[in-house]
């Protein structure tokens, strides 16, 4: 009698089987957390009732996507969780939540100083006052600002030649690569560029993701828009967008629609996550890699929750164990525990470092020399709590290539 | 056989007009007994849209039924704030009204019979209608703004019988009348049977009142009165949330599936008017073309029920009176129809209170109190209308919620919202307490316990209808096993937790039978693997 009855908000097909709930990392860590269920769908319900029905304990879900994975219904809980903060949630963003979200804004005011912040950032008195007036836990290591930028280096040394190349496309690098780690940056240039793409950039923005989880939406869903018209001029020049960053993925082709309400229906299946696009390349034989003959690691990979969200884990590791000398082990799927913001803040620390516990457990037991990572939070947890270091597979990939032969195959 | 004689007035029926009677009753200072045969409010009055009508809907045809509903719409308002929800309502007109005669032209004649009646109504354009509910259908042409709202009957029911109990009056529920007591031509008192226990019982009042809704028929017989009275079944459809937060109705003629209203964390739509038998009164179940014709009258309201999850169906039965004056029977009465059967059939000692509907329960009691004061000679004026219900002091769930330490959690929002400020009597000693049993609906171990202790609950049906319990999207399938076991032991059986929660599940599965497919479909599916007594299969034969 009815073709469907899965409404708009869909958390209609909730069966109330409860599966969620065992895969939250939070609620096994914090009882103050109702879990996903109650705050998502069951939450609904009354909420649509009546406001008074908003829990404040929403804050502490950290939005890792682990309960849309696991439900058998395609209930997008972690969505509703968001959603319902951006609706109801009466509290404005404090001070430190504005920084922690502002990641473009803060960017470049840390970059101008990168030596003293990040000296600064490391000291005790600072760390403690840092906690004490922002709430920003004190025993967390912030994260670097590095003093050049990559879009200032891209420009100064790799824009010229890039238009000489065959192939094009539009590299969406996010405020990490571009303020923390350029490093990340030069190495993408590098493999596309070897592999014979000539690497562009746009008048990107930063993805948002931060300012939703801290309630800044309008500021967010400003930025949204210049992005989707930025890959909208890529496209029209036959230009795909790839990005490095798993959750700016996520947010560019995920939460653009669902949370900000922000229409990206012509864009989304042209954006990849550089593992996704270079697997599909290689496997389609559309350009060839010429490995290192020495080279040899021994990695563990860890797969973030929003690359198990998008579902793109899969090319990550199958990139990867194309390379010859690389020995991988795949670790359990478990969250890190930091989820963006979330484990800066003082509230959420210990239940930050409860969740990634078996995390730890599992890459000290597999003991790698380093730890295979897309996600650059997931990167600052792992090494201030396990002591190994994490390396981005696109770095992976440009130290194990023979970039010249590579370049020799793919530019002829 | 026992023999009590202690009684004023006997009633018979716990639905809303013998809850509302025995109050009425009670508050005049009489010794009232009142006799159910199964719980409270489990007739036409649990199954109903809830639509706290402000009488549009019969202002044009109707106008004293309209009159009727606004002045007691108001009363309600003031008295049953814990009940009631002040949802505002809409009459929308469709492009297809128009060519049906009801266009806008109609619309005015709407609206100027609703303001002959008392009635607030004004228009509004289309674009406003679309702005205050944004669930409506948006090809609407034109909309009246009237003070329809919403009334959970349960509460209202279980608020009236609690009041009366406050002013001393005996309410036994599973107690079923099985004849009068009777000497030549005056009425003496019933014969009733304790349908738990199977103990029979006499009581006797110098006044009877019949206040069982289509079951009066019957009761009238048997105390030798024909009442010609027509069972007029009425099915409805729950949605899985609050599709709308306004109730809507078509500005035509009466039809069916015409009304859709917002009811606590869900919305119904309804209903279908239906000629059915008497025998099938005790037994009412949801045919396929009914479902079909609510769900399409439904979506011409509001489009987005075509692919919102369906609940459970259910139908009541609307006890219709054929009008006294007519003596052919046929026209029927839609009003309240109070018989004296001393004046009207020389049965002495016996008054029947019927039609009528939900919305004017209050005035049928009063009328009703008022032919039973006559006979006893008691001259005491209604209270009713000025007396809060006890609950709805406050029906605010912010400030009810204030009579919990700290900060309130939901299911003490939720037990707010549900038991008015009577909720500040529900203990919360322990994190035990706090705990949600029913988590659909938010409801805590200490909400049950406080319904089973002082809202005379025997099952799991009937906490349902105190409390929520099981009413939500799963129906039951996750909480039925901890509710079960809470109210065996409140009842001092711990045995009997197995057969609770299957009689309630089963109560359940009939009310999604009707509607079961898609996701309503997957969650019978479920429930059966959650609750199988034997395996499906073993594990050997895999």
């Amino acid at each position: 009698m009815q073709e469907r009855n899965i409404s708009a908000s869909n958390f209609e097909q909730c069966q109330k089987c409860s599966i969620c709930e065992t895969v939250c990392p939070v609620m096994a860590n914090n009882p103050a957390y109702g879990g996903p269920k109650k705050s998502g769908p069951d939450g609904e319900r009354y909420r649509l009732k009546n406001g008074i029905f908003f829990d404040d304990s929403l804050k502490y879900c950290l939005n890792c996507k682990r309960c849309e994975v696991a439900c058998p219904s395609g209930v997008k809980i972690a969505d509703l969780i968001q959603r319902a903060r951006i609706d109801y949630g009466t509290h404005s963003p404090k001070l430190r939540d504005m920084m922690l979200a502002s990641t473009d804004q803060m960017g470049p005011l840390a970059g101008a100083f990168a030596p003293i912040v990040n000296y600064s950032l490391s000291l005790k008195p600072v760390k403690g006052l840092l906690d004490a007036t922002l709430g920003i836990d004190k025993r967390r290591t912030m994260p670097k600002y590095s003093s050049e930028t990559f879009v200032h280096w891209f420009k100064k040394n790799a824009a010229a030649g890039q238009d000489d190349f065959k192939k094009h496309i539009s590299y969406f690098h996010g405020c990490y690569a571009n303020y923390n780690y350029p490093a990340l940056g030069k190495d993408f240039v590098a493999v596309m560029n070897a592999f014979g793409y000539g690497v562009h950039l746009m008048d990107e923005r930063c993805c948002g993701v931060a300012k939703i989880a801290n309630g800044m939406i309008p500021a967010a869903t400003r930025d949204a828009k210049i992005n989707l018209e930025a890959f909208r001029k890529s496209l029209s020049k036959g230009r795909e967008i790839v990005t490095v960053s798993t959750t700016c993925t996520m947010t560019l082709i995920e939460e653009y629609p669902e949370l900000l309400k922000v229409d990206n229906s012509d864009v989304k299946e042209h954006i990849s996550l550089v593992e996704q696009f270079l697997y599909k390349a290689i496997a389609s034989g559309e350009v060839k890699p010429v490995w290192k003959k020495d080279w040899k690691a021994k990695a563990a990979y860890h797969c973030p929750c929003h690359q198990e969200r998008l579902g793109l884990g899969i090319f990550t590791t199958e990139l990867l164990k194309m390379i010859p000398g690389m020995e991988l082990t795949e670790l359990e799927s478990n969250c890190c525990g930091i989820a963006g913001t979330y484990g800066f803040k003082k509230e959420n620390f210990k239940v930050s470092q409860m969740i990634g516990r078996p995390l730890f457990d599992s890459i000290a037991a597999a003991a790698p020399e380093f730890v295979a990572c897309e996600c650059e939070t997931c990167k600052w947890q792992i090494e201030m709590s396990t002591g190994v270091p994490v390396k981005n597979p696109v770095s992976i990939i440009a130290d194990a290539l023979d970039l010249e032969k590579t370049s020799e195959l793919n530019c002829g | 056989m026992p023999l009590n004689n202690d009684f004023d007035v006997i009633i018979i029926g716990g639905g809303i007009t013998g809850a509302g009677t025995a109050r009425d009753c009670a508050m005049r200072g009489l010794k009232v007994l009142l006799v159910e045969r199964h719980d409270i409010a489990t007739g036409a009055t649990g199954r109903n849209h809830g639509l706290l009508h402000s009488g549009a809907r019969y202002a044009v045809k109707d106008s004293e039924s309209a009159e009727e509903c606004i002045r007691e719409n108001k009363i309600l308002r003031s008295i049953a704030a814990a009940c009631v929800e002040d949802t505002g309502g809409l009459f929308i007109t469709l492009p297809e009204d128009e060519d049906a005669g009801f266009g806008l032209d109609y619309q005015k004649k709407f609206i100027e019979a609703c303001i002959k009646a008392g009635i607030e109504a004004r228009a509004i354009s289309p674009a406003e209608a679309r702005a205050m509910e944004p669930s409506v259908n948006p090809s609407l042409i034109g909309a009246v703004v009237v003070p329809d709202g919403s009334v959970d009957p349960f509460r209202l029911c279980a608020a009236n019988v609690t009041d009366a109990a406050m002013h001393g009056a005996k309410i036994l529920s599973y107690t079923e009348f099985l004849d009068f007591i009777r000497e030549g031509d005056t009425i003496l008192g019933v014969r009733v049977l304790d349908t738990r226990t199977g103990q029979k019982a006499e009581y006797r009042a110098p006044v009877t009142v019949n206040a069982a809704g289509i079951w009066g028929h019957g009761i009238a017989e048997k105390a030798g009165v024909h009442i010609g009275m027509y069972p007029a079944k009425g099915a409805l459809l729950v949605f899985g949330h609050r599709v709308n937060n306004v109730v809507i109705n078509r500005c035509r003629k009466s039809a069916d599936g015409d009304i859709l209203v917002p009811g606590d964390s869900v919305t119904v739509i309804g209903t279908t008017s239906t000629k059915v038998p008497f025998e099938e009164c005790d037994n009412m179940e949801v045919t396929p073309d009914e479902v079909r014709l609510l769900l399409r009258e439904g979506c011409a309201l509001c489009p987005a029920l075509a692919d919102t999850r369906i609940l459970r169906a259910y139908a009541g039965v609307r006890p219709l009176v054929a009008d006294d004056s007519d003596p052919t029977g046929r026209s029927i009465s839609r009003g309240i129809v109070c018989l004296d059967h001393e004046t009207r059939d020389g049965v002495k000692g016996f008054v029947s209170i019927t039609g009528g509907k939900l919305m004017t329960y209050r005035l049928m009691a009063e009328l009703a109190t008022d032919a039973v004061c006559r006979k006893l000679a008691v001259h005491k004026r209604c209270q009713t209308a000025e007396t809060p219900l006890p609950g709805s002091a406050d029906g605010r769930i912010e400030t009810v919620s204030k009579h919990f330490e700290g900060i309130a959690t939901l299911g003490q929002k939720g037990a707010a919202g549900r038991q008015g400020d009577l909720a500040g009597k529900i203990r919360f000693d322990s994190e035990e307490d706090k705990q949600l049993v029913c988590e659909c609906e938010q409801v805590t171990l200490g909400e049950i316990k406080y319904a089973v202790a002082e809202l005379g609950v025997h099952s799991l049906s009937d906490l349902r209808r105190r409390t929520r319990v099981g009413m939500g999207t799963c129906q039951g399938t996750l909480c039925i096993r901890k509710a079960a076991k809470a109210l065996a032991i409140a009842l001092g059986d711990p045995s009997l937790e197995g057969k609770l929660a299957a009689d309630y599940l089963d109560e359940r599965w009939k009310g999604m039978r009707p509607v079961g497919w898609g996701d309503t479909l997957r969650e019978m599916e479920f429930m059966q693997r959650v609750y199988k007594y034997e395996k499906p299969y073993s594990y050997d034969e895999v």
